[in-house]
Order: C-alpha cells, then structure tokens, then sequence
C-alpha cells in the first residue's frame, strides 16, 4: 500500500529539485523548515524522530537539501518527511509537511475489531511491517 | 483637552437641565428627542456597534428612523414612562449616532448604533440577540431593516469561549497541514439505507477525501435510524484509515428535536471513536452553545451547516447579513462553519464571501468595505473556524477555489465526487490529484489564477480520473447576478 498523509501524497514521488522549490517557498513564508523519520507511519504516531533541530536560520533550500542526503544515507528504508513550521502568533504550528521518502516496501494496518456492547464495535489499528 | 468618550454633552444634559420634567411629561415624543440620537457620541472601546441598513417609510426622516432602531433595540417602548426616571435611562439607551446615505441605493442608509456592554449578559448570543434583532425588525415606520455589521468589544468577547478546537488544533489533529481539506456530502441525500450509505462513505474516503459528511436534513429517517447510520459510518471511516494510512473523519449530524436526544447521539459517535460531529444552525443559538460545551468536554470538532440561514441573510434590504451570523458563530464556537464557494451552485459574490471567511479565520479582522466588513474585529486570541466551501463545486474549478480561500478551508465535492462517470473512489482521487497538483504549483510560484487549468490539464495525464472528472464538468459554472453585495464608494488607489 502507499499511505496518504503529507501534503503531496497522491502526487508522483517528488524530484529533488521539486522538493527545493518547496523548501524555497517555506522560507519565503518565513518559515522554518525540518526533517523528521520514521519506521512506523501509523496515522496517531504523532513524534516522528527529529533529524536534528528545526532549522530557524536558514536562507538556501540547499542547506535543507543536504541535510536531506544525510539523513537518506543513514536511513535508506526509512519514511522521511520535510515539515515548515510558522511561529506567527495565531498559528504557531506546521504550515506544510510532506513526505519526500519511503521505504521500498510500505508496512500495512491490521484493523482489530472488538465487539462490545449492542452492535457497537471497538477498532485498533495495528502497524504491520513485512 | 480631548473630550472623555462616552458621555456627550446632549446625553449628560438630559440629567442636569430643567428639560428633564418636559422630557418625562406623560405622551409621545419622537425617538430623537427621547435621546436615543446622539449625533456627537463617541462609542467607548467597550461599546456594542451594530451597523443597519435602514429603509425608512416614505416621509419618515432618516435620523428619527435611526434613532427608533436604537431606542426598540434597547430600552424604548413607544410612549414616554416616568419609570426611566428609576434607572440611570441614557447609559442604557442605545444611542445611534452616524446616518449615512448608502451609496447607489436611493431611500436606504447605514445607521451606526451603539450599545453599553451593561445591557448584555456575558457569553449568551441568546440575549445578544434578543436585543439586537429581537422586536425591532417588525417595527412598522421603518420598511425594511438589516443588519450589515456588528463591532463586538474585546471586553465582550473575552466573555465566549469560542470554537473547542479550532483550525490549528484540527490539523494537528488530523496530521493534515499545507492545504485545503476535501470532503464531500454523502448523495442522495435521502433514501440510502445503513449500509448503502457507509459504502459512499469507504469509497469516498479510500479515494483520497479527509471527510464525508451527513446532509443538514439527515437525522434519524424511516428510511435509516441514526444508529444504524453511525455503525455503519464508522466501519467505513475505520477502513478507510487502515488501508490510507490517514486520519479520516465523517460529521455526524447530531441534530435532533431535543436537547437530550442530541447529547445521546452526540455520545454515542464519541463512543465509536468518531472525529466530528456535525450540528444544523436551525436547533438555535443556545443549543449550538451547548453542543459546543460538550465538543469541548470531548476533544470533539464541532462541524455546523448553516442550514436556513438565507431565508434571512441572501436580500440586501432586510435580515441579517451572514458575516453577523458567522461572526456570532465564532463566538458560540463552531469549528467549521459553511461560508459559501463564491463558484459554485449557491448564493455568493467572491469579495463578500471573502469577508465571510476573514470573520472566520483572523486574529483581527480588519474594515474592508469592498468585502462588506465595516468594523475592525479583535478577536482577543478566539479560536480561528475553518471555513466549508460546499455546494456545486467541482475538480476543474480548483484553481479558483485556492486563489480565492487559501489552505485553510474545507472544500467539499458532492455531486463532484460522487456524480464521477468511474466511480465515487475515482471522484474523490480525481479532486485530491487536482488540489494536490495545484497547491504544488503556487508553492512552486505558478500564477494559478491564470495557469489553472493548463496545470489540471498536466496532472490530469498521470490520473485518469482526473482526466474524466475535467472531461465531464467542463462547462459547468453558475454564473447569475449575486443579491447580497457589498454597497460602499470604491476609493482610488494610491499610484
């Protein structure tokens, strides 16, 4: 399966020089922008690990872009993610966020039913790596 | 010396002159003379203002017309009492204090109205209302009477805790950020049993949509009890999260004929582990309040369709205009409220729509005339509602959608997703490819307004459903005159 989240998902996988321009317009916003993976994209999997800090001084896309090379050679089968986050007051969160690797083969999600009470049922979702 | 705002020397006369027996003698006086116009009164920063639009009847001076608004909207009955003399009367008299003629419209005029903070209960848009709109818009001298704009003081909105989550809490929520959210409305409408209905509900989801919706008018039918429509749903919504890897969610519409019955059903789609939960602006203020309360109580989003709303917001005469509305909604706390598509098959002229939206979506909404804002909006750190462009809309009209809302809307494709000529699945990719593709473009720097539809041409090569999605709609727009647009004198721009 491929799984949807992040802002370009249903896209073709991003080019490098795709990735910059959008690296590129975060800045112009004002934005700062990130690097986070993971090996578990369960939807409710919230803290992604950090590829070091946010990175509140950039002025060149291509100081993300390097960052991101490292981060491919270190984790090569890995989901990656390129987050912008705007400290403007009313919005203090992400701005933007897509996911720019994936590993070769995407785990799945085990839907776990439980019934309960009346016809009422209790759903847990489940990563399942291959 | 500046003269201290709020108390005027015609007001303050009324208490110290002899004129004071002469005012209270026992009769009729004219609504001017009352003092409820007070042509040199300066609002305080605590004061309610309220904009009308007046239409006095023939021979019925304009000034007089805007003085009885304030007066029935406020303390006056339509004879003089002596029981006035009891209170401290012109602190609680509204006072109008600006007529203007409204430019292009002849007989009509714009009377700006104020209220002290004292004659308000705090955090209630019931008395809010029972004042502002309560007797008054029947009053007989005038024709007809409309509320274009409120001014809410900070002092006032301090008093509402506003929407329980908000755009930004949403997203973080939903893990979803950098564009519109997309949604649809299950269709038909009525009719679909349980079953039949979830089933629109896994396709749309599965193909790409955040969220699926329940129309205004489906409660709890014949034809499906609310139960079986929220078990249903919700193996919908589970599956679709399992096999997208996404937070997905369906508004179920809680409405109901009582309070109570709304609390069950809205505790029963926490139980399921529903998202959302979805209320029509017809069960009323206090009870949007309410179910407000409870969405707060239980990190629920509180979605609202504005359903009847333009029996009274659409004719420019008389009513109230829905930036009122949507402003008296923040404050009641929704979180996602219809606001209109400016494209699509409803009502909507784009600069007034915009406003709209700014009233949901500011930290401080700023006067805008050409939008229909009159007023400058503090809205003290309330939470943003992310506005819902529903109705008529389709994939091929993307471009115009995000140049006119941005990223922070609910764009929702009903017949546009579930009327695609290969499927509800296909619908709803071929919308997600195209906002996707779009929000990409502009990012990149692309003028979407102008390039729109040669970048949907371009995505569409790599999405078949896209391509027959653009293919099928192509020539459909709703272009009629709007009713409900701003009247104000464009000013020339600084060259």
């Amino acid at each position: 399966m491929r799984i949807t989240q992040g802002t370009f998902s249903f896209l073709p996988d991003l080019t490098d020089e795709q990735i910059a321009k959008q690296v590129e317009y975060a800045l112009d916003q004002g934005w700062a922008v990130s690097i986070e993976h993971t090996d578990d994209p369960h939807p409710r999997n919230t803290y992604w690990e950090m590829w070091g800090m946010p990175m509140f001084d950039l002025k060149d896309a291509a100081g993300l872009m390097t960052e991101l090379k490292e981060c491919r050679k270190v984790f090569p089968d890995r989901y990656i993610k390129v987050n912008a986050f705007d400290s403007t007051l009313g919005f203090e969160t992400m701005r933007l966020s897509f996911i720019v690797d994936r590993p070769a083969r995407e785990p799945e999600f085990n839907l776990r039913r439980t019934d309960t009470s009346g016809r009422n049922i209790r759903y847990e979702l489940e990563t399942v790596r291959s | 010396m500046t003269k201290p705002t709020g108390t005027p020397a015609s007001a303050a006369g009324q208490r110290t002159t002899g004129n004071t027996a002469k005012r209270y003698q026992a009769g009729v006086l004219k609504y001017k003379e009352m003092g409820y116009w007070v042509p040199d009164y300066e609002p305080k920063d605590t004061d309610v203002i309220a904009i009308f639009r007046i239409t006095p009847q023939e021979g019925v001076d304009p000034e007089e017309a805007a003085a009885a608004v304030a007066g029935e909207s406020s303390t006056a009955t339509w004879t003089v009492v002596w029981t006035d003399r009891l209170t401290a009367a012109e602190n609680y008299r509204a006072k109008a204090y600006r007529v203007d003629p409204v430019p292009g419209q002849a007989d009509q005029y714009f009377a700006w109205i104020a209220y002290d903070l004292a004659l308000f209960e705090e955090g209630s848009i019931a008395n809010l209302t029972a004042s502002i709109i309560g007797n008054v818009f029947g009053f007989k001298p005038l024709k007809a009477l409309r509320l274009e704009d409120m001014r809410l003081p900070v002092a006032y909105v301090k008093t509402f805790r506003g929407p329980p989550t908000g755009i930004v809490v949403e997203r973080e929520r939903l893990d979803k950020y950098g564009r519109p959210l997309l949604g649809a409305t299950t269709k038909p409408k009525l009719g679909l049993s349980g079953k039949n209905y979830g089933r629109v509900v896994y396709e749309a989801l599965l193909g790409g949509l955040d969220f699926t919706k329940d129309d205004e008018n489906i409660n709890s039918q014949p034809f499906m009890h609310w139960r079986d429509r929220f078990l249903f749903v919700m193996e919908a919504v589970n599956r679709a999260q399992a096999m997208t890897g996404e937070v997905k969610g369906h508004y179920l519409n809680v409405t109901a004929g009582t309070m109570e019955e709304m609390y069950r059903r809205a505790e029963f789609a926490r139980e399921l582990g529903s998202v959302i939960i979805m209320v029509d602006l017809v069960i009323g203020y206090t009870a949007i309040q309410s179910m407000a309360e409870w969405a707060r109580q239980n990190d629920m989003i509180l979605h609202m369709h504005r359903a009847g709303h333009s029996t009274y917001t659409r004719q420019k005469t008389h009513g109230v205009s829905f930036r009122v509305i949507a402003k008296w909604m923040r404050l009641a706390g929704v979180d996602h409220l219809h606001t209109g598509t400016a494209v699509g098959k409803l009502e909507g002229d784009p600069l007034t729509v915009q406003g709209f939206y700014n009233v949901c979506r500011d930290a401080v909404t700023k006067e805008d005339l050409p939008r229909g804002l009159f007023v400058d909006q503090d809205w003290a750190g309330l939470r943003k509602v992310m506005p819902v462009a529903s109705g008529g809309i389709h994939a091929g009209q993307m471009h115009q959608l995000l140049d006119l809302f941005g990223d922070d809307v609910v764009l929702q494709f009903g017949g546009g997703t579930i009327g695609h000529p290969m499927g509800i699945k296909a619908g709803a990719t071929a919308n997600r490819v195209a906002l996707e593709a779009m929000v990409l473009a502009r990012n990149e720097g692309r003028d979407i307004a102008s390039e729109g539809p040669d970048i949907l041409r371009k995505a569409a090569k790599d999405c078949k459903p896209l391509e027959a999605a653009l293919a099928t709609w192509k020539d459909v727009t709703f272009n009629y005159a709007s009713t409900d647009t701003s009247d104000f004198v464009p000013t020339a721009s600084v060259a």
